[in-house]
């Protein structure tokens, strides 16, 4: 079984999405040029989701990547939900005030965020009054907290977060009487869901992560070449510092428990998550639940099956860690990813080819002869040497896209093999996940010019 | 480096030049400065001002002040020659496909090699030859056939092996071709020079010329050219000529009253190198390797070698562009194709050292042809533009030909397919233009078979059926932008795709319209004509009738409810239009006519009708949907649609009724096919298109009804020795030379346009006769089939070519039409062609050097009739171009 090179551009561009900001909003000139965003299913149904929106009430656009597990039911809800919280955290007293008038009354709401979404990305129907009360009961304990202060984004990004997974956690345990939504607040509690997400504004970057998705900058050094810096902390066995963290939230009987086979409690990947109740609630909670749950929970043996060792919940937490960066000329673009691309590829060999893709579509250098002495050969040469090294840049118009075609298609020499990335996409459903995990790439492409104008304004 | 390139290109002599426009010295290096005084101020008034100082501006001012005109201004933006014009390859070559574009670079070279020796300025003018090399069999028949239609206009020509090539030229590698073909007349020129010869003469013959001066936009009152407006001032005139070249769609659409000029640019590379180690000699054959997509010719000890790309650039589609302009550079990667073929030619110039590749866009139009002639809508305003690259190779002759158009009316050769008026507004859309061009680039070099479509540019104007059709297996073509069904693909078969279904021989549609035609034969099909043109002229007295009668060669006054077929004719007596007027009233008539004619026969009637609002004449092409019911069973199916009878004796044929069909009430039923088939067309109003179309499908199924396409319609025809306006009729065709006399009414006493010229041909004889031709030892399956302009020899001589053919299902033959020719042996002056010159001869039909017997007839086969009817009753014309 052969897929042709049509064949492979159709499937991996399946999904792809790009978003050019423009050049001037009537408020600010943005810092962000545009960001290409796209995914290649392992699963099927895929399990990773991804958002992009501009914040219209507050300055900054907001960008992220969701990896879901035991379903993609959390990650939905998640990509759906997380930027409406993390933008209401961010509104001022006013706004709030002026927004809850609005609701109260009837009237027209004031759009709180542009969403950038590709048709594929979509939104639950069925849900949103159920989501809208519980984000509307957020704002209104705002106002009444009504600290007076201005709120700091980072602050911000973690009340969002974990609102949002308290939320899903009383949403599954009050349930729904329409059966559907009933049903569909309990697959979202008992499915996780791992976050990377970026808060862009001006100069400011703010990454807030929860799980093993991971942002890295793409830095080009004075002499042209490509460096990676990592804006997030992996939340897996792998590290060091979140192990301790765990040990420490619990008795040191359970030491040796905790931690097994670099998954927590033996079971789970990632230590920070939305959702996967499993991991956080008491096991009197997840009886009850689950059996005056729906017939459908009643039967999944996986919800019903309580984690070994497991004595003091709640193991897991949806908190995540923010990191803040100031953004220099040099900060050339931002890439947020599931775990699918970074178990395949070295952030180094990320930031090369972003940075190359880049720049090569922007900035190819054309060929001049002037007065040098050439000849048909030479040039002949050279020319085919250049065709045969854009080529692979030019079947791509989307970063995101050209970065999978990598992931998937590089052989051991880190150019794209044709036949292994016809062979890895042509894999049936059940192998599929066996080679490769779901990948879910967006690439934010930074202003060089307004944030060297913004920097020296300062 | 620009200016450094231009001094080497192009061995300019301003200093020969007529004082007239000779520049001082110092202004030679300030290019850009607009500052510089002009010596000489613009004259207030002129017959006529050509603007566009290149080839085609130059060449028209030469022409038309060798005619005589002599108050002529010339004006150019820049320098003279300055445009595309000094970009110019400079290859004169001859082997064009269609035979106006070869006679109009004939004309050129024959020009051009004189003009030294008449001007004084040195043209650069070598003679080279040049060979077009074939890679592949295909090819080789595409140049066969040029080759024939040079060799019949007495341009030496040969198709030449490989090994005959190697010793034309020492470079070419021959290992990949199976033949060529070397035209040893084809030259070489000094493109801006033969431009500044051509200026030069034309200002002694009293031409003004003025450089730097740009036009900005014309005036026009009542439909006519008025004036110029320039950046120096207005000059008022009569005519005026656009020869802006790439900027001639701008130029048009800067007045009040737009005149559409369909061209866009596109950017176009040529690569030029350091002389070799021995410089390559200057006759050496300029190479044309279309396969390879390049051209090759000596320059200056070395060479000069662009090509066509398969992914063109288009540029300045928002108009003239800065930051375009300034952008035109060197495009290495883009030529990297064009560099491979080259070296793969000519392997041996790897070592050769490059000088520059040269930027220079040339402008496209969307069908391949130049644009020539007068606006539609704005009289006094001609055009010469659009030359898809062959700018040099045509400037000569069509320089002339407009200049003949403007002083006597028309040109002397039949220029339809050039004619402005064949575009309308509709190809004016700069994104149509845009895509249609990048289409239209790489078909320089692409293999031309018959009945090729541009693929772009598509889906423009349709019919309310389309859709429908197109579900049930509608293969599409398309004229005039409006998409017509070649044939319907049955389901569950398939056809080759495009570029493999191209071929010379028989096509893989075959066998599908063999069935179509069997079903018109037979049953009854069914085939959507709306594109057809079709005007309703009304008075509210006799003003119609009257300006009708004298405009159409055919007695109009007829009972109401008949349909006439008549010539439109120009004063020469040749068909400027084809087409069947149906009175509808005593005051009102239907008037339908090809589809290309839409614009063309507006502009004919509008000018000559007279100005009384008494009189209307409205375009409703839009409004009706046109169904052509073919086949014996026609008849059964409309009267069980109308409960009406339709047997002749009810519906006699060439008449017209306005009748109920299904629900739908006002379907203009006429009993006229454009085949000699039996049948109706109906003309529907478009919003019962879809009912009436159900209704005679759901009718017909028990009658075999079935969908059928334009080819099995061009069968139909061809074999009933029908001419259609457009393929076998122009201009300089007489219903006298294609035997319809009947359709003029000489007899009754009025006056008409066209008369005298027909009636002194009634005395005198024709020189030309319209015959049937139907191939004898011509296998079907296995021989080049024929298509248009085959050499047609009479016992051995050349008489004239063909202008259609197809193949007769009923014949099991094939068939062509063309016009024979009697050429005094001797002088090769025309003759009278009698009956007996056509009946007494034994005739072959030359398909791409191949000569095949053929069977010479004046009229139809009368037992192909399946229904007998009086003479005058048979149907004897259709229309409308394929």
């Amino acid at each position: 079984f052969y897929l042709t090179p049509p064949q492979v551009n159709s499937i991996l561009k399946a999904n792809e999405y790009s978003f050019k900001v423009p050049e001037f909003d009537g408020k600010n000139v943005s810092s962000v040029l545009g960001f290409d965003s796209n995914q290649l299913p392992a699963n099927a149904p895929i399990e990773d989701r991804r958002s992009a929106a501009t914040c219209l009430q507050t300055r900054g656009m907001l960008l992220g990547v969701f990896d879901g597990h035991a379903g993609c039911a959390c990650a939905q809800a998640v990509s759906e939900r997380l930027f409406y919280y993390i933008a209401v955290s961010l509104l001022p007293h006013e706004t709030l005030l002026e927004i809850e008038n609005a609701v109260e009354s009837g009237r027209a709401l004031l759009p709180i965020l542009q969403w950038h979404k590709h048709p594929n990305d979509y939104f639950s129907k069925e849900a949103s009054k159920l989501y809208f009360n519980s984000l509307r009961t957020y704002w209104q304990e705002l106002i009444d907290l009504n600290s007076g202060e201005t709120t700091d984004v980072k602050e911000a990004l973690i009340n969002a977060f974990k609102r949002l997974d308290n939320d899903i956690s009383l949403e599954a345990q009050v349930g729904d009487p329409n059966s559907f939504l009933n049903y569909l607040v309990l697959r979202v509690a008992f499915s996780g869901a791992t976050a990377c997400v970026a808060h862009v504004d001006g100069v400011d970057l703010h990454i807030a992560n929860t799980g093993d998705s991971r942002a890295m900058l793409g830095v080009q050094e004075e002499d042209g070449s490509w460096s990676a810096v990592n804006l997030s902390y992996d939340h897996n066995a792998q590290n060091e510092h979140e192990v301790e963290r765990v040990k420490m939230e619990h008795p040191k009987s359970e030491e040796k428990t905790l931690v097994k086979q670099d998954r927590l409690l033996g079971l789970l990947m990632p230590f920070r998550a939305f959702g996967d109740v499993k991991f956080k609630w008491s096991i009197e909670l997840q009886k009850r639940v689950v059996e005056s749950g729906p017939d459908q929970l009643n039967d999944n043996e996986y919800t019903k099956f309580i984690p070994p060792n497991y004595h003091t919940p709640p193991y897991l937490t949806a908190e995540p860690e923010v990191i803040h960066h100031r953004l220099r000329p040099q900060d050339k673009f931002l890439v947020l990813a599931t775990d699918g691309l970074w178990e395949t590829m070295h952030r180094q060999d990320v930031a090369r080819i972003v940075g190359e893709y880049l720049t090569g579509v922007h900035h190819q250098q054309p060929i001049a002869v002037g007065g040098y002495k050439v000849t048909l050969g030479q040039m002949h040469g050279l020319l085919t040497e250049r065709r045969a090294r854009i080529s692979s840049v030019f079947e791509d118009q989307n970063a995101a896209t050209h970065l999978i075609r990598h992931a998937v298609g590089n052989n051991e020499f880190g150019t794209v093999d044709h036949e292994r990335l016809s062979k890895m996409l042509s894999l049936p459903e059940e192998l599929a996940r066996m080679y490769r995990d779901d990948i879910t790439i967006i690439v934010v492409q930074f202003n060089s010019h307004v944030i060297g104008a913004c920097q020296n304004e300062e | 480096a620009v200016g450094m390139f231009l001094r080497l290109l192009s061995d300019v002599r301003w200093r020969a030049a007529n004082p007239k426009w000779r520049r001082t010295t110092c202004c030679q290096q300030s290019t850009s400065s607009t500052e510089e005084p002009h010596p000489i101020s613009l004259p207030v008034q002129a017959q006529v001002v050509i603007c566009g100082g290149g080839i085609m501006g130059t060449s028209v001012a030469y022409h038309l002040s060798k005619m005589g005109w002599k108050d002529i201004v010339l004006l150019e933006q820049g320098r003279l020659a300055a445009g595309t014009t000094r970009f110019c390859a400079g290859i004169v070559s001859t082997a064009r496909q269609a035979s106006i574009e070869l006679k109009m670079a004939d004309y050129s070279n024959k020009l051009y090699q004189q003009l030294e020796q008449e001007t004084g300025v040195n043209t650069g003018y070598t003679k080279t030859g040049s060979i077009s090399l074939a890679q592949t069999q295909d090819r080789l028949i595409s140049l066969k056939r040029i080759a024939s239609s040079l060799n019949v206009m007495g341009i030496p020509c040969e198709i030449i092996t490989p090994k005959q090539v190697a010793q034309l030229h020492p470079l070419i590698n021959i290992h990949d071709l199976v033949g060529a073909m070397y035209v040893p007349e084809d030259a070489l020129v000094s493109s801006a020079s033969v431009s500044l010869a051509l200026a030069t003469a034309a200002s002694r013959n009293g031409v003004q010329i003025h450089e730097r001066t740009s036009v900005s936009h014309v005036s026009i009152q009542k439909g006519r050219v008025t004036g110029v407006e320039t950046d120096r001032g207005q000059i008022q005139c009569q005519y005026f000529v656009n020869c802006a070249g790439q900027w001639a769609y701008e130029l048009g659409h800067s007045g009040e009253e737009p005149v559409n000029i369909p061209l866009h640019a596109c950017e176009h590379f040529y690569l030029l190198t350091h002389p070799l180690k021995e410089p390559l000699a200057s006759n050496l054959p300029t190479i044309v390797d279309p396969d390879g997509r390049i051209y090759i010719r000596n320059w200056q000890g070395g060479i000069l070698s662009g090509g066509f790309e398969k992914n063109p650039k288009p540029l300045f589609t928002e108009g003239r562009n800065q930051l375009e302009i300034q952008n035109l550079q060197e495009d290495w990667d883009h030529f990297e194709p064009l560099l491979s073929a080259l070296l793969r030619r000519m392997p041996d110039l790897e070592a050769l050292q490059i000088m520059q590749l040269v930027n220079c866009p040339e402008s496209f139009t969307p069908d391949m042809r130049c644009i020539m002639g007068e606006s539609p809508t704005v009289r006094g305003y001609f055009v010469l533009a659009g030359m898809n690259s062959a700018g040099i190779s045509y400037g000569g002759g069509a320089g002339k030909y407009l200049a003949e158009w403007m002083v006597n009316g028309y040109p002397s050769e039949n220029v339809w397919s050039l004619d402005l008026k064949r575009f309308g507004t509709l190809q004016s859309s700069r994104t149509f233009l845009r895509h249609r061009v990048m289409e239209v680039m790489p078909l320089m070099c692409d293999l031309k078979v018959p009945r090729w479509d541009f693929q772009t540019g598509r889906q423009l104007r349709t019919s309310p059926l389309y859709d429908r059709l197109d579900a049930q297996g509608a293969r599409w073509m398309e004229k005039h932008g409006f998409e017509r069904v070649k044939y319907f693909v049955p389901p569950g078969k398939d056809l080759l795709d495009l570029d493999q279904s191209k071929t010379f021989y028989k096509p893989d549609w075959f066998d599908i319209v063999g069935s179509e035609v069997k079903c018109c034969k037979e049953a009854v099909c069914v085939i959507d004509m709306s594109s057809f043109t079709k005007f309703e002229i009304s008075s509210t007295g006799d003003q119609a009738l009257e300006s009708l009668q004298y405009l159409f060669s055919n007695d109009l006054d007829v009972p109401v409810g008949h349909v006439v077929h008549t010539g439109m004719l120009n004063e020469k007596g040749g068909y400027e239009n084809d087409c069947s007027i149906a009175r509808l009233s005593k005051r009102s008539f239907f008037m339908i006519s090809p589809t290309d004619q839409q614009v063309h026969c507006w502009a004919w009637l509008k000018n000559r009708l007279p100005d009384d609002s008494n009189l209307t004449m409205e375009d409703v092409t839009w409004k009706y949907t046109a169904l052509n019911l073919i086949g014996p069973r026609a008849v059964d199916v409309l009267s069980e649609l109308s409960y009406a009878p339709m047997t002749p004796q009810h519906f006699p044929s060439l008449f017209c009724k306005e009748m109920s069909v299904g629900y739908a009430n006002g379907i203009r039923v006429m009993s006229i096919t454009h085949t000699g088939e039996p049948g109706f067309m109906l003309y529907i109003p478009i919003e019962y298109a879809l009912h009436v179309y159900n209704e005679v499908m759901n009718m017909g199924q028990k009658y075999g009804i079935r969908n059928a396409g334009y080819y099995a319609l061009r069968s139909l025809r061809i074999e009933k020795f029908f001419a259609f306006w457009g393929q076998d009729l122009d201009a300089f065709t007489t219903p006298m030379e294609c035997g319809r006399e009947f359709q003029v009414k000489l007899e009754k006493g009025m006056q008409f346009v066209g008369q005298e010229a027909l009636l002194e041909q009634k005395q005198k004889g024709v020189y030309k006769r319209f015959t049937m031709f139907i191939l004898e030892d011509h296998d079907t399956d296995t021989d080049l089939w024929p298509w248009w302009g085959e050499p047609i020899f009479r016992n051995g001589r050349y008489v004239g070519k063909t202008t259609s053919s197809a193949y007769s299902y009923s014949l099991e033959r094939h068939v062509c039409l063309g016009f024979v020719h009697h050429f005094n042996e001797k002088t090769g002056e025309e003759l009278v062609v009698t009956t007996d010159f056509i009946n007494q001869g034994e005739y072959e039909i030359s398909i791409a050097g191949q000569r095949f017997q053929a069977k010479a007839k004046l009229y139809p086969f009368s037992s192909l009739f399946t229904h007998r009817r009086r003479k005058e009753e048979v149907e004897l014309s259709g229309y409308q171009r394929e």
